[in-house]
């Protein structure tokens, strides 16, 4: 570790902790419908939005017409980008000429946009058109992290709310996310990012004559725009192929630590939001501890591991330092790992160094991060809706441990939030270990996987697992632009988005329903370190046991036979 | 079904309106007023005006008389960029590091950079660390008859060294100074 190394560290932790507890008062501000200082501007665009759909802010929905209100949201936006991608080839602001995509590849990319997964089957510069790219992918970049923080507040109110048959508005709350939550942040970055050397601009690709004569094509688009929400929105898809390692998608050190930065300073403010919502921010510290002290088991493990060098490169002609395949320079090792272990917490799913290359153990931290269902911070609003979930499993081992009938923050768990709760558990599971074991049993999907011994299972496990929990990076040699795993992958994708987002909602609706008991000196205590080690223990035996096989299987045969 | 379908058909098309027109319209109007050079992809141009790259993509640099850059997986390709994906233990890895080692070796300078022998993750680096640039400056030095001690200041002249990152050196920035040095 150089003292540059330390100095990132430093400067992350700062960046995304520092603006955390004003951030998040902010977030309850906006999702509340008060007024903030961007309400002169956005005030009357968002009533022009209103009155344009047909829109009634003051009435309230019920949990069902709360998530068919969101599902015929994302119904309409997939059709639109499937249909976009589709035609690309036939519409304007495609300059390099690209075709429309093939059909599972499209089917594939509309999933994984609106489901804030952003798993890329394709290369951006090489097969999607700038039209695509705006209209399409940006767009849904920024809808479906806005339908995240939808459902953490439906699930917020249903916590603080008492005898309620209500929780909010989806049209007003997808509405107010997008316009005040999202766009203001996202254009002070894209600017940002500008500045550092990203690209913005509608002009076709340069042909440029290099230094000894040869012919070099320069891709260009309006990159930062997209790559600013791609960020803040946990989405994750880059704008080219190669996703945040490409010089121009992350041309300097400053621009890797503001957009690794913007990975998880959405997500951690959102607990604060959550502090508001039930008037106690003891609430906020514990599930945040909790939060910081998973990130920075696996992030030490990982900085360790990837500063070991490959053992199998030992040679007296070849210096032996830290694996630098599929990293840049300008990153270095540690600038590489902290982004690998932020993009995996956080279900964001970019990339600034090739993860099939990372050190066996480094890959596994990644896979563990996203195997509790991306709780560490995880998406905009889907991070904290995963962790509430922990929280309330906990409290129901809790009330078990002790005998007492289960109450987190006054409401009773009672048999049916606890049939829910056990149904969230399934998704992870059923996504990853039904859906990747028929993969891998099957001669011709097993041959996606490019790299011999263990790590080709790894590939595939990795990809079920990015797919099953939104996040959307890759061991990027798994070839997984095949119709089966197009679909399959589709697949893990919607029962790892929809599975939890309706056991969410239906869970808010039950829990707003009930009538608060007093908190006596009964109940369990949900803050302080107590509660914060059980929660801790809670997510790493029922989320992350039940991978453990297929961990053995995988990275850690492969650390072994490494080693020995 | 009304009472959902207007309000998410106008939605999604008002939000396309508003995040994927307006939107990046507003950032490519301010961006290219404010910062034209790197919205428009850092372009290096000679005094005829002729466009000779960017300065954040690497070029394919060969032959005994400039600095190499970092290998690329995808023979600098960009269009599409593109990665090894090779994972540690793959045979075709340590096959390849050692057989560059072999050709790069130089006794009197040690074990070869690593950062010579590995691939990036976008194929197109344009940077290499100060010592893989150092361990050129021989091989350079001599196809172009300069003194060594002229091109070890031209490197520490191009390292850039942030503060939250680590030190390095444009390849493309490096040999244009060294052809002007040689003019």
């Amino acid at each position: 570790m150089h003292s540059y190394d330390i100095a990132l560290l430093l400067a992350f932790f700062a960046i995304v902790l520092l603006p955390a507890p004003w951030l998040g008062r902010f977030y309850y501000n906006v999702m509340e419908g008060q007024r903030t200082w961007l309400t002169p501007v956005l005030g009357p665009v968002e009533r022009a939005c209103y009155r344009l759909a047909g829109v009634s802010p003051g009435h309230e929905q019920g949990w069902r017409h709360y998530a068919l209100a969101l599902l015929a949201f994302n119904l309409a936006g997939f059709v639109l980008l499937f249909g976009v991608l589709l035609l690309q080839g036939h519409l304007p602001l495609n300059p390099q000429h690209l075709p429309g995509q093939e059909w599972s590849l499209a089917l594939n990319t509309a999933v994984s946009f609106v489901t804030n997964t952003n798993w890329q089957a394709y290369s951006g510069e090489a097969s999607v058109s700038y039209l695509s790219q705006m209209l399409g992918l940006t767009v849904q970049n920024f809808v479906s992290a806005a339908t995240g923080l939808a459902v953490l507040v439906a699930l917020c109110r249903g916590i603080a709310r008492r005898t309620s048959a209500t929780l909010g508005n989806f049209w007003v709350d997808l509405t107010r996310a997008t316009l005040y939550g999202l766009l203001p942040l996202c254009l002070v970055l894209a600017l940002l990012l500008v500045w550092q050397g990203v690209p913005q601009t509608f002009t076709d690709y340069v042909h440029a004559l290099t230094l000894q004569g040869a012919e070099q094509v320069i891709p260009l688009g309006p990159a930062a725009s997209q790559i600013a929400i791609k960020q803040l929105g946990t989405n994750g898809g880059g704008f080219f192929g190669v996703n945040s390692a490409h010089p121009f998608e992350n041309p300097t050190a400053l621009s890797n630590l503001l957009e690794v930065g913007a990975i998880i300073l959405i997500p951690v403010a959102l607990v604060f939001t959550f502090g508001h919502y039930v008037k106690d921010l003891r609430q906020s510290r514990a599930i945040l501890a909790c939060m910081l002290a998973l990130f920075l088991i696996g992030g030490a493990t990982a900085l360790w591991s990837e500063h070991q060098p490959n053992l199998a490169l030992q040679s007296s002609q070849v210096q032996q330092t830290a694996p630098l395949e599929g990293k840049e320079s300008r990153f270095g090792v540690t600038g590489s790992v902290l982004w690998t272990a932020t993009t995996t917490a956080a279900s964001n799913g970019s990339v600034n160094a090739m993860h099939d290359s990372l050190n066996p153990l480094t890959g596994m931290v990644a896979m563990i991060n996203m195997m509790v269902g991306e709780v560490i911070f995880g998406g905009v609003g889907a991070g904290l809706y995963g962790m509430l979930l922990f929280v309330l499993i906990a409290v129901f081992l809790a009330g078990l441990m002790i005998g007492r009938t289960p109450e987190y923050l006054g409401k009773k768990l009672q048999a049916r939030e606890v049939q829910l709760l056990v149904a969230t558990l399934l998704v992870m599971p059923v996504g990853v270990l039904v859906l990747g074991a028929i993969a891998a049993s099957l001669p011709g999907p097993a041959a996606a996987i490019s790299n011999p011994g263990p790590h080709g299972f790894s590939q595939l496990l990795y990809a079920y697992t990015s797919g099953a929990a939104n996040n959307g990076s890759a061991f990027a040699g798994f070839g997984a632009n095949t119709v089966f795993h197009n679909l399959m992958i589709a697949l893990a994708m919607l029962i790892g988005r929809f599975g939890y987002i309706l056991p969410v909602l239906a869970l808010a609706g039950s829990l707003a329903a009930k009538r608060s008991a007093a908190q006596g000196l009964n109940s369990f205590p949900t803050h302080g370190p107590l509660f914060t080690g059980l929660l801790l223990l809670t997510i790493l035996l029922v989320g992350g046991l039940t991978f453990l096989p297929t961990l053995a299987l995988g990275p850690v045969a492969e650390h072994l036979s490494q080693v020995y | 079904m009304n009472a959902y379908l207007r309000p998410a058909l106008s939605l999604v098309l008002l939000m396309t309106l508003l995040t994927g027109a307006l939107y990046p319209l507003a950032v490519t109007g301010i961006a290219q007023l404010v910062f034209p050079t790197q919205a428009n992809g850092s372009l290096v141009r000679d005094e005829q005006g002729q466009v000779r790259g960017s300065a954040l993509i690497a070029q394919a640099f060969t032959g005994d008389a400039w600095f190499h850059s970092r290998p690329s997986a995808g023979a600098y390709a960009t269009v599409a960029s593109a990665a090894s994906n090779l994972s540690p233990g793959n045979p075709a890895l340590a096959e390849r590091v050692k057989g560059d080692a072999a050709q790069l070796y130089q006794a009197q300078l040690g074990p070869v950079p690593l950062a010579l022998l590995t691939t990036s993750g976008s194929g197109l680096d344009p940077h290499l660390p100060p010592e893989a640039v150092a361990y050129q400056i021989p091989r350079v030095a001599a196809a172009r008859n300069l003194p060594p001690a002229r091109l070890q200041g031209l490197l520490e002249q191009a390292t850039l060294h942030p503060l939250i990152g680590p030190p390095v050196v444009n390849v493309l920035a490096l040999n244009q100074a060294l052809a002007r040095l040689s003019d």
